[in-house]
């Protein structure tokens, strides 16, 4: 175990050093037929207690990212870049030192709660476990503690609960007791990667409600991993979007949702039904589907897919540019283009099967 | 069962259903363990279930899972026998039918299933799957006939008919469900029931399906079933919306009454709980929140069924009224907001 720094007296200070930075993140996986590009190159840094949320498709390697963080991908990845906690290097750590910090300083909340949680354990236990395993207190204090935790995240008869086995529990509760697991030890920073897909919608108020009662005891910062763009509307304060191993776009709720930059954004945003808007409006899907991770073409990997596609995108894949605030930053050439444009102005509302064509194939047939 | 919930939908006035459901009842039976299996028991899982859906309309029905939803929807079909209550189609209560009386009427009600990847044969090529139907009803004429059909079918559904000789795992998921759509509307039906025919899919290739589902219907003048447990999806494309709850439909409204003057504790739950891609909106909204989990639906609650997790039970009525929530039932009636609610104290709520 490295140097202890008091992590209590730095928390929620917003002195501006970050929890976690990782920089240039890149995780390839070699296969029989290539290398798999999951990750490419992402870069974000998070203020202590900061809630950020990353959206993406399935594939679009929002959960390999986060594995990479916590040390969890299997031996024949290749990972490199840079992920610091506190200013301490995470990459290149060996299982043990790795152990220190995982649980303890970073935890994380996966989608399934029945394969993260043991069968044959009951959750009291599995609660205290991972309190002794970072404490050196009594197993009766432990059990104490576990009980309790089960109180803040919102389940009744916590002292009965406790000696439950997770088969005797429902979705939504056993969710919340891998919440507890995860702010057992008063982590700093929580991944949650899909926490409440699995999940019916009442529920997931529920559990929603159940990591904000965890984020407020512990102060920790918090890294929320969904498709659900209304999830990251109403739990975090900055988003990244991920589309095909990258970020594309950054920057707070408020610009993202309400002036987003590049045209992948804007394209999800337009092909969601609305909740609060009663009319029947055409819904824009994205043409095409996302490129295969492997052997990738050089330019912008939405290129295929994007209605402002120039000869340029093809060649260069661009940068993240800041975009009319410095914070905001986008990853597209034309991203000035979007200034004011609504998806219905860019995408076109088909019906067709649009997997295997381009904007361009749709022109022509329409 | 109640009487009362056999009430007439409010909005049936003039016009004629192509499927009316009275007090739709299944129960499925709930047998001990060991060689003589008794009976210890049944899932209430449909309980006098009543609607109507209208020529060239879209019912969305919406709910949790477990709360009947799909039970419905193949009731509606005969595919499982309802232990009482009736359908009606043309004139004759399906729930009477035998299969063989059956089979000329599935000529008009199809489905479309949740899972493409489960409701494909993967054995069969995507013109074999849906020329299978033709077949069976004696419909598919002559090879070319038949191709040409079939080929028709594939491009209504905005699918290449070249690749027709392909196999169901050569396609994606959004692709899989276009196949099973046309499969569908092979036979020209009038009514759908489609059960959750876009939950599996990614939002970008979800927008791509729901626009194809309002294009056949204006096209071809389908009714749709629409389950789902997604309110997001049903406003977009539903013109009702009938909520169930515990094998009960708890309040069944034209979609604009029903996301805009909510008056079930439920309906009110349900949409406040539902997430808004709109962080200003999310930061101002009004939560419902309930505590617990669904009762089994094995020994339901007596009288209203969401009393137990109900927030107006819980802090607002007084002890008499509660009550009455325990006594009685609520019947789906109109209480003076404007369309039919099953909650004794109705009280019409706007939450988005």
């Amino acid at each position: 175990m490295t140097a202890e720094i008091n992590i209590q007296s730095g928390r929620k200070a917003g002195d501006g050093a970050a929890v976690l930075e990782v920089e240039n993140l890149t995780v390839e996986f070699p296969t029989e037929d290539g290398v798999v590009q999951a990750v490419r190159g992402v870069s974000y840094r998070l203020a202590p207690g900061e809630a950020m949320g990353i959206v993406g498709e399935s594939g679009s390697g929002k959960s390999v990212t986060s594995m990479a963080i916590m040390g969890l991908l299997p031996k024949t990845a290749r990972i490199s870049g840079s992920v610091r906690f506190r200013g301490e290097e995470l990459l290149g750590r060996s299982e043990n030192e790795y152990a220190a910090v995982r649980g303890k300083k970073i935890a994380m909340i996966f989608q399934d709660p029945l394969t993260s949680l043991n069968p044959v354990y009951t959750v009291g236990r599995q609660i205290a476990e991972a309190i002794l395993a970072h404490n050196d207190v009594s197993k009766k204090a432990a059990m104490d503690r576990a009980v309790e935790l089960l109180a803040t995240v919102g389940i009744p008869f916590p002292e009965q609960r406790a000696n439950n086995y997770p088969h005797e529990m429902s979705g939504g509760m056993r969710q919340r007791v891998v919440i507890a697991i995860a702010m057992a030890n008063d982590p700093d920073v929580i991944i949650a990667d899909e926490p409440t897909t699995a999940l019916d919608v009442t529920v997931q108020a529920q559990v929603l409600e159940a990591l904000e009662a965890a984020r407020a005891a512990t102060g920790a910062a918090l890294v929320l991993i969904t498709h659900d763009l209304g999830v990251i509307a109403g739990h975090a304060d900055r988003i990244c979007v991920m589309y095909a191993g990258k970020l594309v776009e950054k920057g707070t709720v408020d610009q993202v949702f309400y002036e987003p930059r590049m045209p992948y954004t804007l394209g999800l945003l337009g092909s969601l039904p609305r909740l609060d808007e009663g009319g029947r409006e055409r819904l824009t899907p994205i043409v095409g589907s996302p490129p295969s991770l492997m052997n990738l073409p050089p330019g912008c990997p939405f290129t295929p897919r994007c209605p402002l596609a120039q000869p340029v995108c093809e060649e260069r894949e661009p940068d993240l540019y800041a975009t009319d605030a410095p914070a905001h930053l986008s990853a597209c050439h034309f991203h000035e283009k979007l200034v004011g444009v609504s998806a219905a102005q860019l995408f076109r509302p088909t019906s067709v099967d649009t997997e295997g064509v381009t904007p361009r194939d749709l022109e022509v047939q329409q | 069962m109640t009487a009362a919930n056999v009430a007439e939908p409010a909005v049936s006035a003039g016009r004629e259903p192509v499927l009316a459901v009275r007090d739709l009842v299944k129960h499925f039976p709930v047998r001990s363990r060991g060689l003589i299996r008794r009976r210890v028991g049944d899932v209430h899982a449909v309980c006098g279930v009543s609607f109507d859906l209208f020529g060239n309309e879209t019912l969305g029905l919406v709910g949790e899972s477990g709360c009947g939803k799909t039970t419905t929807g193949r009731l509606l079909l005969n595919l499982i026998k309802a232990t009482s209550g009736e359908v009606r189609y043309d004139g004759r209560n399906l729930v009477d039918l035998s299969p063989s009386q059956m089979r000329p009427l599935r000529r008009d009600l199809q489905i479309v299933f949740q899972d493409p990847f489960a409701s494909l044969d993967p054995r069969m090529t995507i013109n074999e799957i849906v020329a299978e139907p033709l077949q069976i009803h004696g419909l598919y004429g002559s090879r070319t006939q038949g191709r040409d059909k079939v080929r028709e079918l594939l491009r209504m559904v905005g699918l290449n008919p070249e690749h027709g000789n392909r196999y169901a795992h050569e396609f994606s998921g959004g692709q899989r469900q276009r196949i099973g759509i046309a499969r569908a509307l092979a036979l020209r039906p009038k009514a759908l029931v489609l059960d959750e025919p876009v939950s599996a899919l990614d939002v970008s290739i979800q927008a791509g399906v729901i626009n194809l589902l309002e294009d056949l219907q204006d096209e071809l003048g389908l009714s749709y079933l629409f389950i789902s447990h997604d309110l997001s999806v049903v406003r977009h494309i539903a013109d009702r919306v009938a909520v169930m709850y515990l094998g009960r439909i708890v309040e069944i409204a034209e979609k604009e009454q029903l996301f805009t003057k909510a008056a079930h504790p439920y309906t009110q739950a349900l949409i406040s709980a539902i997430p808004l891609p709109d962080p200003r909106k999310e930061r101002s909204r009004q939560r419902i929140t309930l505590t617990g989990d669904v009762p089994s639906p094995v020994d339901p609650p007596s009288g209203c069924r969401f009393r137990s997790r109900c927030p107006k039970f819980a802090n607002e009525l007084t002890d008499a009224e509660r009550q009455k929530c325990v006594d009685e039932v609520p019947a789906l009636i109109d209480r003076g907001q404007g369309h039919a609610s099953a909650c004794h104290y109705a009280e019409a709520l706007k939450l988005v």
